[in-house]
């Protein structure tokens, strides 16, 4: 049973991990969740005018999205964050200070965007065309009808899958320990590996993905929740009915305007 | 051009309908022309009907009046001014239209449905928006469902709720589009009574439908159309009762 207790020492020693709690929940949780959380708010602001952009009925608007789109999409998430990370330091040196961690932000953030932008895109392109054209007859311009009927139907159903990104830039935000964080600022996954160094195994990274999965899975479960909720509608089986019903009840209620008793 | 104020008596409305008149309006998808020539007069406070196989252009020149789709050539005169010459925001306020799908805003309730237009349209304040929706709910009898979504409406009640949407915003003319052809048969009577009451107090009416009776009973001009042009107009008796030409004898025989 010697390669058991290796298996223990190597990814379960409690020991480590004991010591390495306090810093993974005060320093890592809290830096995930600020890096996604900030990444996230961003990228649906940004994904938004991309998304508005792209179904534009002008081509100016148009095909700037879809560069954008196709840029940030296309490429590994690594390597914007390294380009951006390190090609706008100097820049971000004299806004934000020495520190890294506002790029690591902005980068996640405009690759989130390109994503949210296609997912508020499909949703709002999702919307019955009818919707725009009541608003549109009605006398709205095109931008009162996408902001008040159009746009809130698209992104009431995309909801499910706005989680899903969100739960992919959670992941994602552990790349930008590549930019060279400072103590203070590291994620969960930088202080699982600085920790892993000094004990010598990989248990501080198991307790570092304990954390990813205690933030990831239940929102994976409530995605398919809110999903087979939304698919399968809200409507209680309801006893027979009769439509006379209401014909007696129009007469009732306006025989004057209606005209149907005369 | 708005609702009169001679309700304290009955408790209804009266409108004041504007004139409608297409001159030669021709209408295209790209390249290939879906009406031709349509010349079309509708006096103010009168009722058309427009009947017609499908496909014949129909629904294509309700969109042509109010401009959801631009007319390639012609005219279209409301109140005698040529509704291409203003902006088409400011032309569709003032024609309402209804649609054979209703097309109400599912995440509304009935009485938001109805105001929505009201305040981000003409302005209104949103209690005076909604409580001039309120008088037009009531004016199509359904005070009591104010509060209920379309989703917990029948399709009369949902088609009602479209009719007071477009009615609320005092339109000159008003444009039905096959308004119930989706509605279950014990439904379709109410719609259409409640139409056939806004042409007699007063409003001009441009109704595309199939249902002949109402034709007959309602319009004081029949217009019938196939394959893009007007075949055949004039009044419901000289239509149904002596129909001139090949293709109108036809279709009466196939539909009635």
């Amino acid at each position: 049973m010697d390669w058991l207790s290796t298996i223990i020492r190597t990814f379960f020693d409690f020991g480590a991990m004991a010591e390495v709690l306090p810093q993974l929940l005060g320093v890592g949780l809290l830096n995930t969740l600020i890096i996604s959380v900030a990444a996230t708010i961003i990228g649906v602001a940004l994904g938004m005018i991309v998304a508005v952009m792209g179904i534009s009925p002008s081509r100016w608007l148009r095909v700037p999205a879809r560069i954008y789109t196709d840029l940030f999409r296309g490429l590994p998430a690594i390597l914007t964050i390294l380009l951006i990370g390190q090609g706008f330091a100097r820049l971000s040196q004299t806004i934000f200070g020495p520190s890294p961690y506002p790029l690591g932000i902005i980068a996640l953030s405009l690759i989130a965007s390109a994503y949210i932008g296609e997912i508020f895109r499909a949703g709002i392109q999702s919307v019955d065309k009818g919707q725009g054209e009541a608003c549109r007859a009605l006398g709205m311009s095109y931008a009162k009808s996408m902001r008040l009927v159009v746009i809130p139907q698209g992104v009431r159903r995309v909801l499910p899958a706005l989680v899903n990104q969100f739960i992919a830039i959670v992941k994602d935000s552990s790349l930008v320990y590549f930019l060279g964080l400072l103590v203070g600022e590291r994620e969960l996954f930088r202080v699982g590996q600085d920790a892993a160094v000094l004990s010598g195994n990989l248990s501080p990274l198991v307790l570092a993905g304990v954390f990813y999965l205690v933030i990831t899975v239940p929102l994976t479960h409530l995605v398919n929740y809110f999903d087979s909720r939304f698919r399968t509608g809200r409507r209680r089986p309801a006893p027979p009915t009769s439509g006379l019903k209401e014909v007696t009840e129009l007469d009732a209620a306006s025989p004057l305007i209606t005209g149907s008793n005369t | 051009m708005s609702l009169a104020s001679n309700t304290a008596s009955t408790g209804v409305h009266t409108f004041h309908g504007s004139s409608l008149e297409l001159k030669n309006l021709t209408m295209a998808y790209g390249d290939i022309e879906v009406l031709r020539n349509v010349s079309l007069n509708v006096a103010p406070g009168t009722t058309t009907c427009i009947i017609g196989p499908s496909g014949s252009g129909k629904s294509t020149l309700l969109r042509g009046v109010n401009r959801l789709h631009e007319p390639k050539s012609g005219d279209v005169l409301l109140a005698g001014e040529s509704a291409l010459m203003v902006k088409p925001d400011i032309l569709r306020a003032r024609i309402g239209m209804v649609f054979q799908h209703f097309n109400l805003f599912p995440d509304h309730t009935a009485l938001d449905n109805v105001a929505l237009a009201l305040w981000s349209v003409k302005g209104m304040s949103k209690t005076a928006a909604r409580e001039r929706a309120r008088r037009s709910l009531a004016e199509v009898g359904l005070a009591e469902r104010a509060e209920h979504r379309p989703r917990d409406l029948s399709g009369g009640q949902q088609q009602r709720v479209a009719i007071a949407r477009a009615l609320a915003m005092e339109p000159e003319v008003m444009l039905f589009d096959e308004a119930t052809s989706a509605l279950d048969p014990e439904l379709v009577k109410g719609v259409l009574n409640l139409m056939a009451g806004l042409g007699r107090r007063g409003m001009t009416m441009l109704v595309v439908t199939h249902e002949m009776g109402f034709a007959r009973k309602v319009a004081d001009q029949v217009v019938f159309m196939d394959e893009g042009e007007v075949v055949e107009s004039g009044t419901p008796t000289e239509l149904f009762d002596n129909p001139q030409s090949k293709r109108l004898q036809r279709f009466l025989s196939e539909v009635l």
